[in-house]
């Protein structure tokens, strides 16, 4: 039958719902027999009416009252085959709800559900991605075992489909099939593996969710993509970046070797001081090495220390958790503040947030010292969280802070909630056994306690005074008869067994007291707790062995009682002990021992946390909270003692290395390769941060060339430090050649422009691509291919591969996922050394020098004519520098360009066609306008990088029926973004840039135009520069540096006697500087 | 991850499921049940329950359960914070988050969860896309639904969650272009007994309300951002921008969010506005005490405290209480022994003052711990920790928004221990 009603479904196209409602009755009969007895048979029944309808409104509200039944959990399931005829709607909310109702009873009704396939395997085809998604989520979520291998063909193509939106679908639809089937684990690994190498970062919570739920064992699977993760981690969606997180926490542990203290790794040289030979020099060799972090660790715990200050807060406890678990232990401090922060939220939130602090507290008291008094009890806390705070406090609690704590006690012990007092007298007691300095001082609170007026709070002191005293027994007599007088009062039974047991340990010093106590026990014995009555047993025993005289006849009266107790566990302990105590014949060898027996030294308890066996959970996790293995928890593993090979995640490297091997074989092997490497290369390259782009953008640069050089040595050099790829060794070599390919190729330059404006070329027309089609990925498909092409040129030209390496670096700045998208990673001033070490997460030494962009002082609003409206046909375009950095990319000048029409008609689909720019120039253009209205104008903002040279940009602004050529020449003054920075770092900055880099001029004019206001006006007019505070009146500084290259531009006003005044310019870009000073000369000698 | 979810309202009634995987029944809710039993308190609930087969992790927002039924292991911060983010949006869709709004728009919260969770991972949880994607009852558009038949569900595709800059949705359109900061502050404190402070600190937040045509890039200054030591930031905000130079940058989402929220930490000296003056005393051995506390001002930088409210969670064994204020007016619930004092402004001429009797039950032991006073109270226009919004620039769009910045200083936690 089912299928029969599949294939027939499948042929059916157009008059599908007149057979399927012949179908649906057909198959309705016995639910409808079985609907006469059901009460609601009514409602059901024109509710079937209503979906049997022509019109939508009857339809939409009877599909309205049906998902309002499923929601209070009643069942419609009889309406099943009234329901799927409407899978097929026109209109889009009844097609939503019959979605909502097919998830819900697909699985009770297997058969009738294939009906609905073939509309869902033909909305997999749909242009329109939402769709196609919508299509696979619902299909998946049927869980109807037939539809497997369907199933497994539409998750294998959306996998391959243009749109990321599609892909992320497929993911989540893995783990529907996986538990649906779980002997398709071999295909969906395949699928898995190959969107784990997805760019986009919709897909890489989804995929790693996918992965951690199918195969969380494959850790080689990750390998390759490691590092694509790491950096695409801020800007993945915050559910994805928990996922994430505790995936890559889990794969550290198992890749790297341990940043922790020294004897760790000591500990493990010993044991394995026995191996042979070879590896025990090895191990001592690492004994001696110093410990150097892996490259691509560091780059995990620099990549998710921003999301630190996410306001999701298990985003938070992830990276909490990562730190705690694979950071330096001297780095893990910086969690404890957001930690402590999340303490605001909801009391869930802070359930959870407490118990993970309680286990970290255990264990690095320092990490939370500084914020004890956030753990400070609130009245009005939930008791849970009270208690949870109380732990904390405890775990905290040392000499310096015991005090102040005690102080706070003391407040809690009177609070009303009783349960959160007793809880607070153990903490009491904890602390004085921890701190042996304030054992007195807690044990006289204790004490004092005692004559507390509740009950509660009574005996919760007792149970502690009692397991102090047994931890220094001698001196407290007067302690114990202070309690023994509390036993006519107290009636909480684990008090008084307590304080008995209290008297019995210590018999021989109260020898007075003792006999009484159980004189007024054995009158009380039947009418006490079991708890008690073991306790008066053991008195009796007690007082019998060592005061005989005395409390004979007490003690077998006591045993007699006990002899015909109703609980056996009390006539079970009379009979032990009376064999034991009381001399007989049949008494054996043990009696003579009875005193040893009973009187023997017993062990102080020890008060320990109840956090204290946590810590082998990881933190943040379920298994954690609940302290039980939750099912499908996974371990952290242990450190490796020697970490894998770190080039599996390493594929850049691999491949320079081969092309460089004179062998033959690797050449051959190549192309194949590359096909694979090229997009994590890509990664890798944008990963490595800014430094490498600084160093691609130098490069690219014409002019500046020469200047250049130095700067992107050094930041190549730190690349190899930082997110360097091999081993040192192995890089060092390249780095070395390739400077010097640098240096040859610039020599060459001359010849090789053709080539490489043909690379640059055919980046460009990438670009173009990405941006003018609307659907990313698409072009994404076409950019791959593109960009093999560009690796096939690059393998003639072997050398070349530094510039190829710059080539990818652009060619992943217009990757679908990285432009617009990463908000965070914006305006990268890559300038400064002081940066790169922040993000490294070290401290600024006090030495370096702060350079950071700061905002334009002055926004000039000359605008300039970029198309006038007679040559352009009635279109006018204008277009000026807003002097703000550029939103399509750090390197780029944004310009802003006002579009209007002066026609009297419509202009229509105006876009940029054909460029013309020299080479490395890039241009980011604006989104085509539809139309332009007469006398409407608008405004449009580009980003242009113009590689710090005042060429122009020439491109065609194009209408629906013309073409015009413009170009766009930026003033020298507009290749600049301002810094701020202080006079000291400005004079430092100066004194490295002097001889060649300096050009200066005087200025002669009006001493009124000296003013410090009119010099700053002038100067910010002609450049965007931000003015440096100066201590000398005579002096003023300015700031700037360029916008692609990042270098200093440092500009002196020194005024002189009379109206003359000496004009400084310090910079790299010594044409850039020649031609600013040409610029402001005028303007500053003017009037 | 997230199997299932029941709504429950206080009285046990589950009013709302809905699984996202195969069906599970109702009654593993009666492990839930079980527990809120032992914890009498509705907030001594344990989050995190575990049962034979299923692990509950559960939120209580506005008396109402979320109870999530978790099968494998799970971060349970991520449960706990979707749940949250659920209520988030019910209470963004219907102006409240009760049962009542709930059942009424039963279809709509259905909508709602289908979006948010895909096999119980979370799918689409900004609310500029959801709300793309199903668009909120209001009453001119119920009225329009029920004549023309047409729905609440979005028939153009939402670009938001497809583009670059997930929070916010494509072709906003306004007329008056408007932005506004309210910069609140709470300040938490505990003030012991004689009136020194024993702990505070500042919560503050800056809440936005955002509605701009087109895509701006907006930069937001303060004059002096190092106070800000410990922020969280929407995921908006340009992180590096705010590392390098302390300047807020980023494209907002359309309408109300939240901006960044912040941490003055107790480091900083905090000012406490207000001081209290308390004798509270139970006599032994009698049925009554005495009850005299006087609130004034303290270093209020020259605003007025308003909005005073003092609520007393009064020991078991208080009766009723004859209190006669010098302004404002008081209730006292013999039920919950919770006195409120509605006490309003602070005029420094004449302080206002509650003093009385307070009735205890005959022959029951007097309270040892006087009861700890919560302190509401309200200063506009100030920021107790002196941030100080500098500028609001705009980018990227031509037009000139109207922009407000506002400042509210509250009292958060805020605790008289007496």
């Amino acid at each position: 039958m089912s299928n029969n009603s599949f294939t027939y479904s499948e042929q059916s196209g157009g008059g599908e719902a007149a057979e399927l409602g012949q179908e649906a009755t057909a198959t309705i009969s016995p639910a409808g027999a079985l609907g006469l007895f059901s009460s609601d048979l009514k409602k059901n029944e024109d509710l079937k009416q209503m979906l049997e309808s022509n019109k939508d409104s009857a339809k939409l509200d009877a599909m309205k009252r049906i998902v309002g039944m499923i929601a209070r959990g009643k069942n419609a399931s009889e309406l099943f085959p009234a329901v799927v005829k409407n899978v097929a709607s026109k209109n889009i909310e009844i097609k939503k709800l019959v979605y909502v109702y097919l998830v819900r009873y697909a699985e009770e009704q297997q058969d009738l559900a294939l009906l609905s396939i073939s509309t869902f395997q033909r909305a997999l085809k749909d242009p329109n991605q939402l769709i196609r998604a919508s299509a696979l989520r619902v299909l998946s979520s049927i869980r109807v075992p037939i539809i497997v291998p369907i199933m497994m063909l539409a998750i294998k193509e959306a996998s391959a489909d243009l749109s990321p939106y599609v892909r992320k679908n497929a993911a989540h639809a893995i783990q529907k099939l996986y538990s649906l089937d779980p002997e398709q684990k071999e295909m969906l690994i395949e699928v898995i593996e190959k969107l784990l190498k997805d760019k986009s970062t919709l897909v890489a919570g989804s995929v790693v969710m996918a992965f951690e739920e199918v195969c969380p064992d494959r850790i080689d699977l990750i390998h390759k993509n490691y590092r694509k993760l790491c950096n695409l981690l801020v800007d993945v969606e915050e559910w994805g970046q928990v996922v994430i997180i505790h995936m890559l926490t889990r794969y550290a542990r198992t890749q790297f070797v341990s940043p922790w203290e020294e004897y760790a790794g000591l500990e493990h040289n010993e044991k394995n001081f026995y191996e042979s030979d070879d590896e025990q020099k090895e191990k001592t060799d690492q004994r001696k090495k110093p410990y150097i972090m892996d490259p691509d660790h560091r780059l995990l715990i620099r990549n998710t220390k921003p999301l630190l200050q996410s306001r999701n807060a298990a985003v938070v406890m992830a990276v909490a958790q990562l730190y705690w678990h694979i950071s330096p232990k001297s780095e893990a401090g910086i969690i404890s503040k957001s930690l402590v922060r999340l303490l605001r939220s909801n009391r869930e939130v802070q359930y959870i947030v407490l118990q993970n602090i309680a286990t970290m507290s255990i264990q690095r008291k320092g990490m939370f010292e500084p914020y004890l008094k956030s753990f400070y009890v609130r009245s009005t806390d939930p008791t849970m969280i009270k208690t949870l705070k109380l732990e904390i406090l405890t775990n905290l609690a040392n000499e310096a802070n015991i005090s102040t704590l005690l102080r706070e006690f003391q407040t809690y012990v009177k609070s009303q909630d009783k349960q959160f007092a007793a809880a607070t007298i153990q903490t009491i007691g904890r602390c004085a056994t921890n701190i042996s300095e304030v054992t007195d001082t807690c044990l006289n609170g204790l004490v004092c306690l005692l004559s507390n007026r509740d009950e509660i709070v009574v005996a919760e002191s007792v149970v502690v005074i009692k397991k102090l005293l047994q931890m220094q027994p001698a001196q407290h007599g007067e302690i114990i008869k202070h309690m023994a007088k509390l036993l006519d009062s107290i009636t909480v039974p684990v008090a008084r067994a307590s304080i008995l047991w209290l008297i019995g340990e210590n018999c021989e010093r109260v020898p007075k007291i003792a006999p009484d106590v159980l004189r007024k026990m054995a009158k009380s014995f039947t009418s006490e707790d079991d708890l008690v009555k073991l306790q008066i047993l053991n008195l009796g025993a007690k007082l019998y062995l060592t005061n005989s005289k005395q409390t004979k006849l007490l003690t077998q009266y006591i045993l007699n009682l006990g002899k015909y107790d109703q609980s056996y566990d009390i006539r079970d302990r009379t009979r032990f002990i009376r064999q034991l105590i009381v001399p007989n014949e049949k008494s054996g060898a043990l009696s003579k021992y009875a005193k040893k027996i009973f009187l023997a030294q017993k062990p102080a308890p020890l008060l320990e946390s109840p956090f204290k066996d946590r810590d082998h959970f990881q933190l943040g996790t379920l298994s954690h909270t609940l302290n039980i293995k939750a099912s499908g928890y996974l371990e952290l593993s242990d450190w490796p003692e020697v970490a894998p090979d770190p080039s599996v995640r390493n594929v850049e490297v691999i491949e320079l290395a081969k092309e460089w091997t004179p062998g033959d074989k690797a050449k051959e092997e190549n192309p194949a390769k590359k096909f694979y490497s090229e997009s994590e290369e890509e990664e890798d390259s944008s990963d490595s941060s800014s430094d490498s782009e600084s160093e691609s953008e130098s490069e690219s640069g014409e002019d500046s060339m020469d200047s250049s050089e130095d700067s992107s040595e050094e930041s190549s050099s730190e690349q190899n430090s930082e997110s360097g790829s091999a081993t040192e060794a192995e890089d060092k070599a390249p780095t070395k050649r390739s400077s010097e390919t640098r240096g040859k190729s610039d020599s060459e330059d001359g010849k090789k422009k053709n080539k490489k404006s043909k690379t640059s070329d055919s980046s460009n027309a990438e670009s173009s691509s990405v941006e003018e089609s609307s659907s990313e990925s698409e072009s994404e498909s076409e950019s791959e291919s593109e960009s093999r092409k560009v690796t096939k040129e690059k393998e003639k030209k072997l050398k070349q591969d530094r510039t190829s390496l710059t080539k990818d670096v652009s060619l992943l700045d217009l990757d679908d996922f990285n432009p617009i998208s990463t908000p965070v990673a914006l305006p990268t001033p890559v300038l400064s050394p002081s940066l790169i070490a922040d993000l490294e997460g070290l401290n600024l030494s006090a030495s370096s020098s702060v350079i950071t962009v700061s905002t334009p002082v002055f926004v000039p609003m000359k605008t300039h004519v970029l198309l006038h409206r007679m040559s352009g046909k009635g279109l006018d375009a204008h277009y000026f520098f807003p002097r703000q950095p550029c939103i399509f990319g750090d390197k780029m000048v944004s310009v802003q360009i006002t579009l209007k029409n002066t026609s009297d008609r419509k202009i229509e689909n105006i876009h940029i066609g054909g460029k013309k720019l020299p080479i490395g120039m890039q241009m980011h253009t604006f989104n085509p306008i539809d139309s332009l209205e007469p006398e409407e104008s608008i405004t449009v903002s580009m980003g242009i990088d113009f590689c710090d040279s005042t060429q122009m940009a020439t491109f065609q602004l194009c209408t629906k029926d013309d073409c015009f050529s413009v170009n766009i020449q930026p003033p020298i003054g507009e290749l600049l973004l301002p810094v701020a920075m202080s006079e000291k770092d400005f004079k430092k900055e100066q004194g490295m840039l002097t001889g060649m880099n300096e050009t200066s001029a005087t200025v002669i004019t009006a001493p009124q135009n000296f003013t410090p206001s009119v010099i700053l006006r002038k100067v910010v007019n002609v450049a965007n520069v931000g003015a440096v505070p100066s201590s000398q009146d005579k002096i003023h500084r300015f700031a700037a540096k360029t916008v692609h290259s990042g270098s200093l531009m440092l500009v002196t006003v020194e005024l002189k006697e009379g109206s003359t005044a000496q004009l400084i310019i310090n910079t790299e870009k010594t044409v850039i500087g020649s031609i600013l000073l040409r610029e402001l000369k005028p303007v500053l000698s003017q009037g | 991850m997230i199997h299932s979810l029941f709504l429950i309202n206080c009285s046990g009634d589950i009013f709302l499921e809905k699984h996202w995987k195969s069906v599970v029944s109702q009654s593993v809710c009666d492990y839930f049940f079980e527990a809120q039993e032992k914890a009498a308190d509705v907030e001594n609930v344990p989050p995190v329950i575990s049962t034979p087969h299923h692990y509950l992790i559960s939120i209580y927002r506005d008396k109402l359960f979320f109870v999530s039924v978790i099968q494998t292991e799970v971060p349970p911060l991520f449960v706990i914070e979707f749940l949250h983010r659920v209520a988030d949006t019910f209470q963004d869709y219907f102006g409240e988050c009760s049962e009542a709004a709930i059942k009424d728009n039963v279809v709509i919260v259905y909508e709602l969860l289908e979006e948010m969770l895909d096999n119980g991972f979370p799918l689409a949880t900004e609310s500029n896309i959801l709300k793309e994607l199903i668009k909120p009852p209001t009453i001119l558009r119920s009225v329009v639904n029920s004549i023309t038949g047409s729905s609440n569900v979005g028939d153009t595709l939402p670009t938001g969650q497809l583009s670059n800059i997930p929070w916010r949705r494509a072709g906003v359109k306004y007329t008056n272009n408007e932005a506004y900061f309210d910069v609140v502050e709470e300040i938490d404190a505990i003030i012991d007994k004689s009136g020194s402070t024993v702990f505070a600190e500042i919560q503050g937040v800056i809440d936005a309300c955002i509605k701009l045509s087109g895509m701006p890039d907006l930069s937001l200054s303060f004059m002096n951002p190092r106070l800000l030591d410990d922020v969280s930031f929407h995921p908006c905000i340009r992180f590096k921008r705010w590392e390098s130079e302390r300047v807020l940058s980023f494209i907002p989402p359309d309408g109300n969010f939240r901006l960044i929220s912040y941490r003055v930490s107790s480091q900083n000296l905090v000012a406490i506005p207000v001081y209290v003056k308390h004798s509270i005393s139970f006599k032994e051995n009698s049925s009554c005490g005495r009850f005299d506390i006087t609130i004034g001002p303290k270093q209020n930088m020259g605003k007025t405290i308003e909005g005073i409210t003092v609520t007393v969670h009064m020991p078991k064994v208080v009766l009723n209480m004859n209190l006669t204020p010098t302004q404002g007016s008081y209730t006292f619930d013999p039920v919950t022994k919770i006195l409120t004092w509605d006490v309003g402004k602070i005029t420094p001429q004449k302080l206002p003052s509650l003093k009385g009797l307070v009735n205890l039950q005959s022959g029951a032991p007097k309270p040892e711990e006087n009861p700890s006073l919560n302190i509401q109270f309200k200063i506009q226009q100030l920021a107790i920790s002196g941030l100080k919004v500098n500028r609001l620039d705009m980018y990227g769009e031509k037009y000139k928004p109207f922009k407000g910045v506002k400042y509210v200083t509250k009292a958060g936690k805020f605790q008289v221990r007496t």
